[in-house]
């Protein structure tokens, strides 16, 4: 019903636009801005909050733009018709918000110079192609040390999507949270190579319970995985949205991808014209990941999250600060220092205490 | 009240000609019904789906790009079902052939070979999708397997086995460990048929392909052989044809077609490796085979035809904010159709008297 009913809101505003669009004087005046999606919008996860920060941009700029999507667009061939058809309708900023619409991004780019394009978890820029990203693991870290409090087994449940950087610095970052309470913490980790397969997720979140992990955290899309720990009573955390609707007595925090500050300001520098081509890497402290309320724990675990939270967003800390021991002992960071941003963005080794191994290594 | 389905003995050609156009007919319809439904001028929403794709050079070559894979793995999958022989794991026997195509512009790569590398790479797709569809011909003729399952189950295998090389041994070692291959060089990769936009010469090996097909299927022995052997296999046996060639030939020749279109569509669009590449052309593509009637030139009509209701549903998307959802709702209404006017006008339905269930 609620489906409908905004799909019936959003057709009414697209007939109001496409009216509008027809008469290129009102068309000039209005900067149009475009989003590309891997999924469908749905009602949580990653495209879900991608498209909160595109109604952001609305509710920001009111009458002066006008926003398009495309959505459960697949990475390739498809992605670059997609992108070009944007460019062509008159988008003058185009946010593509999936990691394999890179290349197709870049060479859409090369053809529309004037066009500024914004892809989110990239490494390649251009004059007009900008990357951005949050830093999710900041929120791993608080999970890692709520888990560590929480846990009476000892042994977090991690369920992966693909062993890719972001994914494997966030399994770091928890690992050394929890290593910060309790450092013979142990974590399971669980592959399940796409990122929202709730029949898989569930699987996985049973495997970990199976095995003794009574903490289940997930890089995954579906709040399969809270749902499968509600019903077996554990503990878990939320991905991307707040999921506590899925988990009332489960959901111990969320950690929730807020992209509309970014969205607005990068809006609002194309209408001034001081866009520049940048690598946005942004965390708690900008407001772009946010901690959903600490709830099904005691009063002090809550407290020491929040003041690891506050810690994080003053930079008083660092969740990758020194010293940092890879897997077979060797030091990434040392005293005093932190893992540079560059080895973050390109992680591919487990911290010291992470009894496995990173999958194609 | 039972009904009972009952083969008409003549078919009348007129009611064969009508039934697709009839099922369009109905499929716009009820398409109009759900766009007004939405609150859309259903002649708006038609013209940007159907006519506007058409009207431009850009879309009009990307139609031809998205066409060209459908077309050249639905006529191999022609050559299967006029046999009986149902193979649905074209969308593995795709990345089999873009995998051993691929090996080669790997291993070529930044070595400086000449121009011969892209032919090889062509001639490498079409060996990989048919090895790898021969495997469930293979299990069908040894071991009685059904070929519905094994294939199927083989589509699983070849996209992990695509996915370990990506982000293992074949993965860019300049590429911040993200799971996908260095760029193809110029001489791995499909040339481009014009100056502006992506029409590659990959549709003119599709085209070629249809011809030859149309005139394996219906002008040979080997074609006569294939459609006995599915209509009436004893007959066929009689006649002197043997079973188990025709199930490796048109297993084989279906994977070497799907195998090619995969390295295409790799050294094409796509330029390089990634774990995803293909968005379900292997499957969409038994849609087309069927929507053609199992003829090439069919084929190649519903391949163009379900490349129209793909794009323009993303034309639908960007400029009527209409929902993805509803591009798979309108192809599914018009498979759905197409299929029903099929039977109503290949059979006829009577009703039971008396006995509940036959």
């Amino acid at each position: 019903m609620r489906k409908i009913l905004s799909l019936a809101l959003g057709l009414a505003a697209g007939a109001a636009l496409a009216g509008a669009g027809a008469l290129p004087a009102s068309a000039a005046e209005k900067l149009k801005a475009a989003w590309v999606y891997i999924g469908p919008v749905g009602d949580f996860g990653w495209t879900y909050q991608h498209d909160q920060g595109r109604k952001a941009v609305e509710a920001a700029f009111g009458d002066k733009v006008e926003t398009t999507y495309v959505e459960s667009v697949p990475e390739g061939p498809d992605a670059e018709r997609v992108i070009e058809q944007l460019a062509r309708a008159g988008n003058k900023i185009i946010f593509t918000t999936s990691f394999g619409y890179m290349e197709p991004t870049l060479k859409v780019a090369k053809r529309h110079p004037k066009v500024m394009f914004e892809h989110a978890t990239g490494f390649k820029r251009d004059k007009n192609v900008a990357t951005y990203n949050s830093k999710f693991h900041e929120g791993r870290y608080i999970l890692g040390q709520i888990a560590a409090k929480m846990s009476k087994t000892g042994t977090i449940g991690y369920i992966g999507s693909f062993p890719i950087p972001e994914v494997i610095s966030g399994i770091n970052a928890m690992m050394l949270g929890a290593q910060s309470v309790n450092p013979d913490m142990k974590i399971k980790i669980v592959w399940v190579n796409s990122w929202f397969d709730p029949a898989k997720e569930a699987d996985a979140a049973k495997a970990l319970m199976d095995q003794g992990a009574d903490i289940i955290t997930q890089h995954t899309d579906s709040p399969a995985a809270m749902q499968a720990a509600e019903a077996r009573g554990v503990k878990a955390f939320g991905q991307a949205s707040d999921m506590i609707s899925f988990g009332p007595k489960s959901q111990l925090t969320s950690i929730v991808d807020n992209w509309a500050p970014y969205y607005v300001k990068r809006v609002k520098e194309v209408m001034d014209g001081t866009w520049t081509s940048t690598d946005t890497w942004a965390g708690i402290k900008d407001g772009e990941v946010v901690m959903a309320p600490y709830t099904n724990m005691p009063d002090d675990v809550r407290a020491m999250a929040e003041a690891t939270e506050a810690k994080i967003k003053s930079g008083e800390l660092n969740p990758f600060k020194g010293p940092v021991y890879k897997q077979d002992g060797t030091l990434a960071a040392k005293e005093g220092e932190a893992v540079p941003d560059k080895d973050i963005l390109s992680m591919n080794w487990y911290v010291k205490g992470i009894d496995d191994k990173v999958p194609g290594q | 009240m039972p009904l009972k389905l009952e083969r008409q003995e003549n078919v009348p050609l007129a009611g064969l000609v009508a039934a697709p156009f009839v099922a369009l007919a109905f499929t716009l319809i009820v398409g109009a019904a759900m766009f007004l439904a939405m609150g859309h001028d259903p002649i708006e929403a038609f013209r940007i789906y159907f006519i506007e794709p058409l009207g431009d050079a850009y879309t009009l070559q990307e139609l031809v790009v998205k066409t060209c894979p459908l077309l050249l793995i639905g006529v191999g999958l022609a050559f299967c079902y006029r046999a009986n022989r149902w193979n649905i794991g074209a969308e593995g026997q795709y990345v089999a052939g873009a995998l051993l195509g691929s090996w080669l512009a790997l291993a070529t790569h930044g070595t400086g070979a000449g121009p011969w590398v892209l032919p090889a790479m062509l001639v490498l797709g079409a060996l990989g999708g048919a090895a790898y569809g021969l495997i469930p011909a293979l299990l069908r003729v040894r071991f009685g397997a059904s070929e519905i399952l094994t294939s199927l189950m083989l589509v699983y295998v070849a996209e992990l086995f695509l996915d370990y090389l990506v982000r293992g041994p074949w993965r860019d070692p300049a590429g911040f460990n993200f799971p996908q291959s260095v760029t193809f060089d110029a001489v791995a990769t499909m040339p481009l048929l014009l100056d502006e936009g992506r029409l590659h010469g990959g549709i003119v090996i599709a085209l070629i392909v249809v011809v030859a097909a149309t005139f394996v299927l219906g002008r040979t022995l080997v074609g006569f052989s294939i459609e006995l052997g599915g209509s009436a296999p004893r007959a066929a046996a009689f006649a002197g044809f043997d079973e188990k060639r025709v199930t490796y030939g048109v297993f084989a020749v279906s994977g070497a077609l799907a195998g090619l279109a995969g390295i295409i569509e790799v050294a094409g669009p796509i330029g390089n490796m990634q774990p995803s590449i293909s968005p379900g052309y292997g499957f969409t593509a038994i849609i087309a085979a069927m929507l053609g009637r199992l003829h090439p030139v069919g084929i190649l009509v519903s391949s163009f035809v379900l490349a129209l209701t793909y794009i323009g549903g993303e034309a639908a998307q960007i400029s009527l904010r209409m929902p993805f959802d509803v591009t798979r709702v309108f192809q599914g209404t018009l498979l759905i159709a197409i299929l029903a006017a099929d039977v109503l006008v290949r059979y006829r339905i009577r009703r039971v008297e008396g006995v509940r269930h036959a």
